[in-house]
């Protein structure tokens, strides 16, 4: 097994001496080995095939630079495009849409992603660096002691928690949180739900019933960033179901690829927001796009070797 | 065999061909397999096939009894001993279902029973031990617990001198999630099982690994190095009723031939069936049975 790309790479091209410009032949030869370093970080099929096809028209044609060979320069055109795809257009991505307020914020995601964590790391957050005013709501009346725990951080963080009542159903709680932040003179409140999986009718249809009472003005998923091919059909269902404006990947603090981050990236179009790097609360930061390239490539060196010549 | 004539007359045949075993390794990357692993599986059920014609269905048969063939020799159910108690350590990195599916084992020992005790080990994440009371209450399986911020490698031992002492079938000792990178976590799960050997220097008799079906490649490096630091005797996947197919434990399979207990399929005290080979096999490569 490969470790990284640029090592790949120099198998496939260690027969090329003369530099030049990138042929059409070496730049195919090289892309298969792309795709299967994109597919080993764990990045979704559709989405390495459909990137990979990107690359090609970029890199036919490139000029080699005589102080680097043909694979470091392809590492290097892939890299750059892996950071476009990455960034897109966002210029601030810790930036939430929290004016008017109360303003609500919608966590969804699958069974264990960390949405309870996220939540309440993103109320400190926005608590501390922001000086907003913020409630924290539990919508999970699924899993045992969903509720409590959310709670517990509250009480850790110093931010309130909507107060718990058994038996209420996750669209009542999510009335009497817009009503108490609006009351309480909230700036944000931020709604907690139950795990669901992306193919379960009921729960699914119920998490869409929350959204039309609250008009989240941010809905977050909350995605585990060792998620595998899983990806494209967490993303997809999530979107077109529910609707998010930004995405969160946790356990970044691991040491998996990350490969989808580009999966979320390229299927919902939405913005990568923040990266979850522990279980600590203050183990949240900005996404930087830069970082996740590298590690999906399993390298960052060779990067900085290219753009010095 | 079986195979070869369970294809219809009627059905649209290919010849075998680069281009039809490409579209396979895709269909088994696509489940998570993994790239080593589907080139492997499809080379070997290409071998003396190339050229001739075949059906979709029939391709697809011949995967997913590849795929059963590899996965045959790891389905193995949870293995009972007879020490009293017999200790069931349950590991895993963050929120793949360890707590959860140590309830649902909980209810079937139960069921079929034995006396059970549960250690409630993650003594870190908010509302831990209160999530596995409830599904202590639901098993109907007391559940011993120690504050916040305790030591979990005390509690393993206090759990132990208990569970002797009551002449407990099982003890399940749920753990925290911790990922496999962090040295400081992985020695503390290392101290368990050494404060647990004292008690019992066969124990603990079952160190169950907890995979997420969802999950890529990195399933690989957790079973690696839970393998070596807690010495893992057995997996189980969780949430294999969503989209995730866990091609990944064919991998797995292949490199280290761990067996695989049970599966997770939901979250209700239910939702946890045996490894069953050729349902596995039939769902990821999307055979219609
Ligand atoms: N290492 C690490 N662990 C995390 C991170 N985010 C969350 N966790 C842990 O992951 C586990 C699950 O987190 P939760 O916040 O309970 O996840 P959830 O999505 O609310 O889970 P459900 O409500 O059951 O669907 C907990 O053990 C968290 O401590 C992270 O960024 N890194
Ligand atoms: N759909 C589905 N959800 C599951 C399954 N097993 C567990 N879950 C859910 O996954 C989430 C996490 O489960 P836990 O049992 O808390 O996981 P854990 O490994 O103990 O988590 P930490 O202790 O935080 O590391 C919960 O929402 C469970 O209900 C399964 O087989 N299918
Ligand atoms: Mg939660
Ligand atoms: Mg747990």
């Amino acid at each position: 097994m490969f470790e990284n790309l640029s090592e790949r790479l120099g198998g496939v091209f260690d027969r090329l001496t003369k530099a030049g410009a990138l042929s059409e032949d070496d730049v195919k030869t090289a892309l298969r080995e792309v795709r299967t370093a994109l597919l080993e970080a764990d990045v979704s099929l559709p989405v390495a095939r459909q990137f990979v096809k990107a690359v090609e028209k970029k890199a036919t044609g490139a000029a080699v630079t005589k102080s680097v060979t043909p694979g470091q320069q392809v590492v290097k055109i892939v890299h750059d495009e892996l950071i476009a795809v990455l960034a897109g257009d966002d210029q601030d991505p810790g930036k939430l849409k929290i004016d008017n307020p109360p303003a609500p914020i919608l966590m969804v995601g699958l069974q264990g992603g960390g949405k309870t964590t996220t939540t309440a790391k993103l109320a400190k957050r926005l608590k501390e660096r922001e000086g907003k005013k913020v409630l924290m709501a539990s919508l999970d009346v699924n899993r045992p002691a969903a509720m409590e725990q959310l709670a517990i951080l509250g009480q850790q963080i110093g931010v309130d928690t909507l107060p718990i009542v058994k038996g209420e159903d996750p669209v009542t709680i999510a009335k009497r949180a817009k009503t108490q932040a609006g009351l309480g003179g909230y700036d944000v409140y931020l709604l907690d739900t139950a795990g669901r999986l992306s193919i379960d009718e009921e729960l699914m249809a119920q998490v869409e019933a929350v959204r039309d009472v609250a008009n989240p003005r941010e809905t977050l998923l909350v995605v585990d960033g060792l998620t595998g091919q899983d990806a494209v059909h967490t993303a997809e269902n999530f979107d077109n179901r529910v609707g998010i404006t930004g995405v969160v990947l946790t356990r970044m603090d691991g040491d998996g690829r990350g490969g989808a981050a580009l999966s979320m990236r390229a299927v919902t179009g939405k913005p990568i927001k923040f990266v979850g790097l522990g279980e600590k609360m203050e183990a949240l930061e900005t996404f930087e796009p830069d970082r996740v390239a590298g590690r999906i490539l399993g390298m960052g060196d060779i990067v900085a070797l290219v753009e010095k010549a | 065999g079986r195979l070869m004539g369970g294809g219809r007359e009627d059905e649209p045949r290919r010849v075998l061909d680069d281009e039809m075993l490409e579209s396979l390794e895709e269909l088994l990357i696509a489940a998570d397999m993994g790239v080593d692993t589907a080139l492997r599986v499809t080379s070997n059920i290409a071998e003396g096939r190339m050229g001739r014609r075949v059906s979709a269905r029939e391709i697809k048969e011949l995967l997913a009894e590849e795929i059963a063939r590899v996965m045959e020799t790891v389905a193995r159910p949870l293995p009972l001993y007879p020490s009293k108690p017999q200790v069931v350590l349950v590991v895993g990195v963050n929120g793949s279902g360890k707590t959860t599916t140590i309830g649902k084992l909980a209810s079937q020992f139960k069921a079929a029973g034995k006396s059970v005790v549960i250690a409630a080990g993650d003594t870190f994440r908010a509302a831990a031990v209160e999530q596995l009371q409830v599904w202590g209450d639901r098993a109907g399986v007391p559940v011993l617990t120690a504050p916040e911020g305790s030591d979990p490698a005390s509690l393993a031992f206090d759990a132990m001198t208990k569970a002797q002492a009551e002449g407990a079938d099982l003890l399940m000792i749920d753990t925290a999630g911790r990922l496999q990178n962090r040295a400081d976590l992985m020695e503390e799960l290392a101290k368990i099982v050494r404060v647990i050997r004292k008690k019992d220097p066969e124990a603990p008799h079952n160190t169950l690994l907890v995979l997420d079906a969802t999950t890529g490649q990195n399933a690989l490096v957790q079973t690696e190095a839970f393998r070596q630091l807690a010495d893992v005797s057995g997996l189980v996947m969780t949430k294999l009723d969503g989209t995730a197919k866990g091609g990944v434990l064919v991998a797995l399979a292949d490199k280290f031939g761990l067996p695989i207990h049970a599966i997770g399929v939901g979250e209700q005290i239910d939702d946890l069936a045996p490894f069953d080979p050729e349902e596995f096999a039939a769902a990821l490569t999307g055979l219609q049975r």
